[in-house]
């Protein structure tokens, strides 16, 4: 490239500049308000986008290359893992349960990431983030598609997650992951960074992310394993993404400070209460544990997240709140998950069951402290109620947090014996939450929060069922409606592992792969 | 004599996704591209409207005035996901490495008539900023847009239109020196012929139909640019010894003929499903055809001098013929 006629050679530095921000011009037909009109409302002041340094230098043409190189390798091995009955070769037929979880919670919230980041993208004036930000989009569809080609395979031998777009829109518990995106995408531009960019990606991806990727790794998962092996450098960049937009918010004016502090303090809590799924999916869920949720906290929250607040410190951001509460929680957290899923297994689009005595003494071990004193004795009486034929399904709709919309199963962070119950008046109506974190995350929005769509309630106000259903008529059955409305097809997807349709089919292929009668 | 490779063989409960199935209308094995694709945006129970546009859904149909009774009516014919879209721009990336390559290795730019080497550079450089808007353009469509049909191709087309913006620079870089850049930013910003593009472009980053987007963007400017730019003014080049330029702007022939069976089964699509939207679409079209004319009237004449004027009628003429094909046909006469 450096022939005669051009003068010097390009740092790579300088070449990326001339192929991204380069491109950009001052508009002066249409005034810069009209063409970003988002840039300004959150309050967030940037003097100079030129500051901002790029986290990674991808061009397109290299971008296509690497990441193709990448499809090519991991559609071969889903391929051969489809070819080859790769699910018969899982621990055991529970941790499919967990690829319910995840096509039905997450992999619907990577499509909303993806619409998110092109958003965003649109919006920045500065061209460095906004590239940034259109290839975090790209990926996240990436993410979103190769997860349901992963987990296609699996959809046609075993229950549960055949109409997982359907039911992410409608069923209770996939309303905590969709709030919480909902959430953050109907953020102004810069939250929604903070929200995803920060603190889902950099703060928590090794926490919610990595878990189902290790545990398909220690449960013999080699499809999903390998998507998540493939996402790896993707997340890479997105970690220094996220990382970057921070910091760069921050040096950007002494004002943002006080608006950034706010919204690490609220998304970290809305965070990690969507990871209360992944704590009883690592504790319960797969047959073979990775580590317990509170190692997992321990390692990933309070050492590692540790350290990024001490390297945040000098901008003046302190570790929120809420990680005080997450921390008393991290004993209680997946027992009391459990618990509640164990009840309602008859309203979800996956099995539940009670630990064996040996998963009993694992969880004893790792939380010595509170597993015999608080859980266990509940869980052995469920498990000889359900060796008397008398399974327990609680047939109540629970009272649903107004802002992280989980049931109200946590107890008070200093009392696990008595469940923690906050409310607020605002207008009219009273609101509940299940902490004072979420408390004061609806008081701070309050004209936000009250428009959630809470699942009990709609439930209860006759939104929940099939057109056409009478729900005067004698012979009305709610439970049996709401489940025909979800798509969640009754003793296929739903109620106990043992007895179930994927119990049986598992045993029986592995038994045809594995024997000769 | 053939080999009998044997595998257990265990009969699947399901072919497919239950919302899959219910769009193919029976359970059958689906594609990846389907799989990938279909309802996979969130339509139901939003839980808060967008602080930055409380007056819609996060996703709303009323985003646009087109109305289509099923958004994934919409197909494209390239069936690209995010794997096969990868896959299709690595070899087409890997190519046009080789035309680099090629024109480097072997000397080709300082053989190049001085006068094809500034006039490449004249006509081309400044392309990166329109491109640059385009890249913008249909990352609107994909972020406000409506369903996945729609607004995943049109993320694809953004990012090539980055790609596009990148190949312009380096071709600069190749041609010229980052002065030339400079120079072509300049001339995008004062210099008189490029007012006009540049002010269509600008125009169209206000609009807020993001159909009225596609259509201003991808059907009519982009329509009437990439023939004259690509086609006529690369043969012009040709003629005064610029092979070399031809080979370094193939990828973006390539781009077009491929990307075009995207967009005209999109604007088909839409303009099929109803009279209101043919309507609308023909008044879209009309509005921004005459701009884009006026605009493009001084780009001709600086890429094809006295040529440029017969060149923009042809492409014109041309590009009328394929709206009329797609069900768009502009009426009044031809310019």
């Amino acid at each position: 490239m450096d022939t005669k006629t051009a003068g010097r050679k390009l740092g790579l530095k300088e070449k990326y500049a001339h192929m991204t921000r380069g491109l950009g011009w001052d508009t002066t037909y249409q005034p810069k308000e009209k063409v970003f009109p988002f840039e300004q409302m959150e309050g967030i002041k940037i003097h100079d986008w030129d500051k901002w340094e790029d986290p990674f230098r991808l061009t397109m043409d290299a971008y296509w290359k690497y990441q193709a190189e990448k499809e090519r390798k991991l559609y071969a091995i889903i391929d051969a893992f489809a070819q080859n009955n790769g699910h018969l070769n899982v621990t055991d037929a529970r941790y499919i349960n967990v690829l319910k979880l995840f096509l039905t919670g997450v992999s619907p919230l990577e499509y909303m990431a993806h619409r998110g980041f092109a958003h965003v993208g649109r919006q920045f004036s500065g061209v460095g983030p906004r590239v940034a930000c259109q290839m975090q989009a790209l990926d996240e569809l990436r993410h979103s598609q190769t997860q349901i080609h992963a987990i296609s395979n699996y959809n046609k031998h075993y229950n549960g997650m055949h109409d997982f777009r359907h039911m992410h829109d409608r069923v209770w518990y996939l309303s905590v992951p969709k709030s919480f995106f909902d959430d953050a995408v109907s953020a102004g531009p810069f939250e929604f960074m903070v929200a995803i960019g920060f603190s889902f990606e950099y703060v928590l991806t090794n926490l919610l992310f990595v878990p189902f990727m290790s545990g398909a790794a220690y449960n013999g998962d080699m499809g999903t394993v390998t998507f998540g092996f493939s996402a790896q450098s993707d997340e890479a960049r997105h970690m220094t993404l996220g990382l970057e937009v921070i910091k760069f918010i921050l040096e950007q004016d002494p004002a943002n400070l006080p608006i950034v502090q706010k919204w690490i303090d609220k998304w970290s809590w809305r965070g990690i209460r969507v990871l209360t799924l992944v704590a009883m999916m690592m504790d319960y869920m797969l047959p073979k544990r990775v580590m317990s949720w509170k190692e997992s906290w321990e390692i990933y929250f309070e050492q590692n997240a540790g350290a990024l607040f001490k390297d945040l410190a000098r901008y003046g951001i302190t570790v929120p709140e809420c990680v005080t509460t997450a921390t008393k929680e991290k004993d209680h957290l997946s027992h009391q998950a459990w618990s509640t899923f164990y009840q309602y297994g008859a309203a979800a689009a996956f099995h539940t069951w009670m630990p064996s005595p040996d998963e009993m003494d694992w969880l004893s071990a790792k939380y010595p402290d509170t597993f015999d004193k608080h859980y266990r004795p509940r869980f052995e009486y469920w498990r000889e109620q359900e060796a008397a034929g008398n399974r327990f399904y609680n047939k109540t709709l629970p009272m649903l947090c107004q802002v992280c919309q989980i049931p109200m199963l946590f107890t008070e962070p200093d009392d696990p014996t008595k469940i923690a119950y906050r409310e607020t008046q605002y207008k009219e109506d009273k609101y509940h939450f299940c902490s004072d974190h979420c408390q004061h995350i609806f008081e701070d929005e309050p004209e936000k929060y009250v428009q959630a769509w809470l699942p009990v309630h709609q439930i209860y106000q006759g939104n929940c069922f099939p057109e056409g259903t009478d729900p005067t008529a004698p012979d009305f059955d709610p439970l049996a409606a709401v489940l025909q409305w979800y798509h969640i097809e009754f003793g296929a997807d739903n109620l106990a592992f043992e007895g179930s349709e994927d119990e049986k089919n598992f045993a029986m292929w592995r038994g045809m792969a594995t024997q000769n009668s | 004599m053939q080999l009998d490779l044997r595998t257990v063989s265990i009969r699947p409960k399901r072919q497919t996704f239950s919302h899959i199935a219910r769009r193919l209308g029976a359970d059958k094995p689906a594609s990846r591209y389907q799989e990938g694709t279909l309802d996979l945006q969130v339509t139901h129970n939003f839980h808060y409207r967008p602080y930055w546009a409380p007056q819609f859904e996060l996703f709303d149909v009323r985003r646009t005035a087109i109305q289509m009774a099923d958004w994934y009516t919409f197909k494209d014919p390239r069936q690209f996901y995010y794997g096969t879209y990868t896959l299709a721009r690595a070899r087409q990336q890997e190519t046009t490495e080789g035309a680099f390559s090629f024109v480097e290795e072997r000397g080709l730019v300082p053989n190049l008539p001085a006068t094809v080497r500034k006039q490449a550079l004249a006509v081309l450089l400044p392309l990166r900023h329109l491109e640059w808007g385009a890249n913008m353009n249909n990352d609107f469509i994909c972020a406000y847009g409506y369903g996945t049909a729609v607004t995943q191709p049109a993320l694809f087309h953004a990012m090539d239109r980055l790609g596009i913006a990148q190949y312009l620079t380096r071709i600069g870089l190749t041609l010229g020196s980052p002065d030339d850049l400079d120079a072509a930013k300049q001339a995008w910003l004062d210099a008189p012929a490029w007012q006009g593009l540049r002010r269509y472009v600008e125009d169209t980053f206000v609009l807020e139909d993001w159909f009225e987007l596609f259509v201003a963007q991808n059907m009519v400017l982009d329509g009437l640019l990439y023939p004259l730019a690509y086609q006529h003014f690369d043969v012009a080049l040709t003629q005064q010894g610029g092979t070399a330029v031809s080979m370094l702007t193939q990828f973006m022939r390539d781009w077009k003929a491929e990307s075009d069976k995207w967009l005209d089964a999109t604007l088909k699509t839409a303009a099929a499903e109803s009279p209101a939207n043919a309507a609308q679409l023909h008044a879209w079209v009309s509005k921004w055809e005459a701009r884009a004319l006026e605009a493009l009237a001084p780009f001709a004449t600086l890429a094809l001098g006295e040529a440029g004027g017969a060149a923009l009628n042809e492409v014109h003429s041309q590009w009328r013929g394929r709206l009329t094909k797609l069900g768009v046909a502009p009426q009044g006469a031809a310019a």
